[in-house]
């Protein structure tokens, strides 16, 4: 049986020019797949057409054996929930106001605020640890606070699969290290979890499932341990390198060799 | 977060839902004492008390029954529908380009209303209602000429922008153009509509644009739900379940519609799109405009702005485009800066 979220010979162009050329994948479901590739390989790509935030040029994403182009918008949105790499929050919108926008696709006309969204969005803020600075704007947060803010709100949304685009860039290590964890939380909950990743050993360390992605094609998926050595790091990143066993969790570890 | 959102959403913060429940009761105060004054004020000056009995048909007084129910009731009437309808546009405008500059005024779409105008005037030498016709034309044919230039880029709020400044600046002097050819009866003609007045506003008028204007407002209600959302920027919004692209098509034809119709009323009233929510967002402190406070705002500032009009220098009326502009753009002046003196 296939998996919850996978893609057939997925294909993404901008105009022209193709990105993603024909991708089989298959997300396993209530895993956490990370999502690795140099800059350019169509990684944000293949997340966002995942997403449905762009168009397929051929092939099609499939969602619980459906056609992702057979859902509306808030039907998909109840499904599959999605931290996009350029977020903005309006000046003065406070944390609670953002978290509680994530309950969107629940609400309509007639049912614009029930006690199910009031329990969502306490939960979510709780879930990231983010409930005492509910009243402050976003945008005056720091940047680890503010990422969290924007996962609460994207938890709030409660689907079955969380899709995270590069949610540690621009953070310091202590701040990605705890946004990862929160991702592994996620997963435990029983969550299907994708998140692109440049931080390699780290992807190595959290990932139960890895995508290795170069110039818009997947060359490599499996477990970290199955599919990590030098010959594909060095390949896929065009940097000679030794891969190691992590001394802490034993996982793969990329240590770059050349500094000529 | 919008007026109606904020009553919904704010179970953290009470203090902010009181504060959108009160700036809307003091809007409707102010609008219904604005309301009566315009019953009352004029050469034939009446007590508020004699303007109410008047309006409800129990004065014996013919003459002043005639000013109260067919000449000022139907122009505070339209003061507010055209108030709120450009309140609106403005707010939704402003919403979906995520600019407070994004407003029709400065977007094209109410100068392509007074190109359609003018073009009737001056070329046709069309009466009233072919007027008023020609600006809702014009400010269609301009929706469609933004939305062809746009389409393409995938209409993001900042090509919206562009386009429209584009679009708006060269229909300024398309009428710029069009006025320095006319005849001088029809440039004073042209002149006249282009200053925007309410004096045409009777019965039969108000209760047309009434009708036009409600259903607009009843959808700028119901879109500005999603529209809020675009705030979040356009992938966020879409992923959060808002169809990106038709909403922002909606919300455009919408704002272009309810200025059209509003510039089709009474010509051109100044600022007031631009104005009003800006104005609205900041008494509630709200981070967005919304659709309650911007209408009320809007209504408020055409009302207060028609009075000052015919009674500032009366019996000279003064164009109540002017008198917005005056009192929308200092107002919003002074807001700014106290709210710079805050935030420091």
């Amino acid at each position: 049986m296939s998996p919850r979220l996978h893609a057939r010979d997925l294909a993404v162009a901008y105009g022209p020019r193709e990105v993603l050329h024909g991708v089989d994948l298959d997300i396993p479901d209530k895993q956490l797949t990370a999502i690795i590739g140099p800059n350019a390989c169509g990684k944000s790509t293949l997340l966002r057409a995942l997403a449905r935030l762009l168009p397929a040029s051929r092939g099609e994403v499939w969602v619980d054996d459906r056609q992702a182009g057979s859902y509306t918008a808030k039907e998909f949105a109840r499904v599959i929930g999605m931290l996009p790499q350029t977020v903005s929050a309006p000046d003065g919108m406070s944390v609670a106001d953002l978290v509680s926008r994530g309950r969107y696709p629940h609400q309509s006309l007639l049912r614009q605020w029930s006690a199910d969204d009031q329990a969502a969005v306490s939960q979510a803020m709780a879930a990231v640890d983010i409930a005492a600075l509910a009243d402050r704007p976003v945008n005056e947060l720091s940047g680890g606070q503010r990422q969290r803010a924007w996962l609460a709100m994207v938890l709030a949304q409660q689907t079955p699969i969380v899709l995270l685009d590069e949610p540690t860039t621009y953070l310091d290590l202590a701040h990605q290290i705890e946004v990862l964890n929160l991702t592994r939380r996620l997963r435990e909950d029983g969550h299907t979890v994708v998140v692109v990743l440049h931080e390699l050993n780290l992807a190595f360390r959290y990932a139960d499932h890895l995508v290795v992605m170069s110039e818009g094609r997947v060359v490599a998926s499996g477990t970290p341990h199955e599919v990590v050595d030098s010959a594909l790091i060095e390949d896929v990143y065009d940097v000679p390198c030794l891969v190691i066993p992590d001394p802490v969790t034993g996982t793969p570890m990329v240590i770059p060799k050349g500094t000529s | 977060m919008t007026g109606q959102g904020v009553l919904r959403v704010s179970t953290w913060s009470v203090q902010y839902r009181r504060r959108t429940v009160i700036v809307i009761a003091a809007l409707l105060c102010a609008l219904l004492m604005l309301a009566v004054l315009g019953l009352m004020l004029g050469s034939y000056g009446m007590s508020p008390g004699r303007a109410l009995e008047s309006l409800v048909g129990r004065s014996d007084d013919a003459l002043g029954s005639y000013f109260v129910r067919e000449l000022r009731a139907p122009r505070v009437v339209a003061a507010i529908i055209v108030g709120a309808a450009l309140g609106v546009a403005g707010g939704l405008l402003q919403n979906v380009t995520l600019n407070p500059l994004g407003s029709p005024d400065l977007l094209g779409f109410t100068t392509g209303a007074a190109t359609g105008a003018l073009v009737e005037i001056i070329v046709f030498d069309g009466n009233r209602a072919a007027v008023a016709l020609a600006a809702v034309a014009g400010g269609g044919v301009t929706a469609l000429v933004v939305h062809a230039l746009t389409r393409r880029g995938g209409m993001t709020a900042q090509r919206l922008v562009l386009v429209g400044l584009g679009v708006g600046v060269t229909l300024a002097a398309l009428n710029n153009l069009l006025l320095v050819r006319a005849s001088l009866v029809s440039a004073q003609t042209a002149g006249q509509w282009l200053a925007g007045s309410l004096n045409a506003m009777v019965w039969p008028e108000t209760l047309l644009t009434l009708a036009l204007v409600l259903p607009l407002l009843l959808m700028a209600a119901l879109l500005i739900r999603p529209v809020a959302m675009l705030s979040l920027g356009d992938d966020r919004a879409q992923a959060s379940g808002v169809d990106v692209r038709r909403v922002r098509v909606a919300a455009v034809a919408v704002t272009v519609a309810l200025v059209a119709v509003a510039t089709a009323a009474t010509g051109p009233i100044a600022f007031v799109a631009l104005a009003a929510p800006q104005v609205a967002r900041r008494l509630m402190h709200a981070p967005l405009p919304g659709v309650a406070g911007a209408a009320l705002t809007g209504a408020v500032l055409v009302l207060l702005s028609d009075l000052l009009a015919q009674r500032l220098f009366a019996p000279t009326e003064l164009a109540v485009g002017v008198v917005s502009g005056a009192i929308g753009g200092v107002y919003l002046l002074w807001l700014l800066a106290i709210e710079s003196r805050r935030s420091r």
